[in-house]
């Protein structure tokens, strides 16, 4: 089913917006008139570029991971220059949770019911080995859940034990481009799902 | 007071006292039967004063459990740590968390994880795992095969 409502039909002389500011980009293109011109888009793109530049995380951390995310979030790193602005201590008001740490046994139910208080659209980042596979605690553990995504899905994985600043960022630009691209979980699984036809 | 010190005021109070050095802390061993007494006595003995337990805990050495107290004193600014040798079969010591309180959680803990049984102490229960748990999970023998992938 498609969903895109063209605002205006593509015509043919028509120049994309902001070409040349990669990941910045505004999906459309400006159809000129006399005197200006006017921006051609498609409503879902426009609001998934929307959705991707103002993602709110949530706080939370279990173990060090969460220290090298606190870093990302500081004045060094500081990743409100890619939309991620604040993070939020209520679930409510947080889009993507970053599984930052090991998740134990215990702490598996209080991470799907935040996971669950989240409003739609959501996305989670498993950060580090530990949320990713249960990582140095995959052998010999009788308390760790190995892999974050035996709980909930998860959006993008990180490797790293913990991942650096920068590789926490490069996962967050890497959602960005996942939700820009239109490709939710959801619809990814949609698309599995479709019969193969010839 | 400096190790040696303490290691003199140590020996006139129990004279069958064990002691081992080379660490940073004078390490004291006690028959998990003379602890209680050695935990009241240095509590009040004057000079010594240990009035905070800051570490309870206990190692499985395979052959035996041993429980391991570091105690410090606010006022004197010194500090030992106490160790007692357990019987791995059937681990039991006086609590000694009517001398320290931190005693009655760090208690609760080696009991959870290790066993260890604490005489007279006032609320043994599971304090990490579940109420149902079996088992001492941080003994080296523990097997779970539900959570636990062997390697």
């Amino acid at each position: 089913m498609k969903k895109e409502k063209e605002i205006l039909s593509t015509s043919q002389k028509v120049s994309p917006v902001w070409e040349d500011l990669e990941g910045a980009s505004f999906p459309g293109s400006v159809h000129p008139i006399a005197g200006g011109g006017i921006v051609i888009s498609k409503l879902d793109e426009v609001i998934n570029w929307a959705r991707s530049n103002s993602l709110w995380p949530l706080i939370f951390g279990t173990s060090c991971c969460a220290i090298e995310m606190m870093s990302t979030a500081a004045a060094k790193y500081d990743w409100s220059r890619f939309g991620f602005e604040v993070a939020r201590a209520t679930p409510r008001q947080a889009d993507v949770i970053i599984i930052a740490g090991t998740i134990v046994n215990k702490m598996a139910p209080v991470l799907k019911r935040l996971y669950d208080q989240m409003a739609d659209p959501k996305y989670v980042i498993a950060m580090g080995a530990c949320a990713t596979s249960g990582g140095p605690f995959f052998y010999n553990t009788y308390s760790v859940v190995k892999g974050a995504d035996h709980v909930i899905p998860v959006d993008v994985y990180i490797a790293g034990c913990p991942p650096r600043p920068e590789a926490l960022l490069h996962a967050m630009i890497t959602l960005q481009e996942k939700i820009k691209s239109g490709a939710t979980r959801e619809q990814i699984k949609i698309e599995k799902q479709k019969p193969v036809t010839k | 007071m400096t190790n040696e010190e303490l290691k003199i005021k140590l020996i006139e109070l129990f004279p069958s006292a064990v002691f081992e050095e080379g660490a940073e802390w004078l390490t004291v061993s006690v028959e998990p039967a003379d602890w209680k007494n050695f935990a009241l006595q240095i509590r009040s003995a004057e000079n010594l004063n240990f009035d905070y337990l800051f570490c309870a805990t206990c190692v499985d050495w395979k052959t035996h459990l041993t429980m391991v107290y570091h105690l410090t004193s606010t006022t004197h600014r010194h500090t030992i740590v106490v160790k007692s040798k357990l019987d791995r079969d059937n681990p039991e010591i006086e609590t000694v968390s009517d001398n320290w309180r931190t005693a009655e959680f760090h208690e609760r803990e080696a009991y959870d994880l290790f066993g260890v049984k604490f005489l007279h102490h006032p609320d043994l229960r599971r304090l990490f795992m579940t109420d149902d748990w079996n088992g001492w999970p941080l003994r080296k023998d523990y097997e779970d095969p539900v959570n636990m992938i062997k390697l």
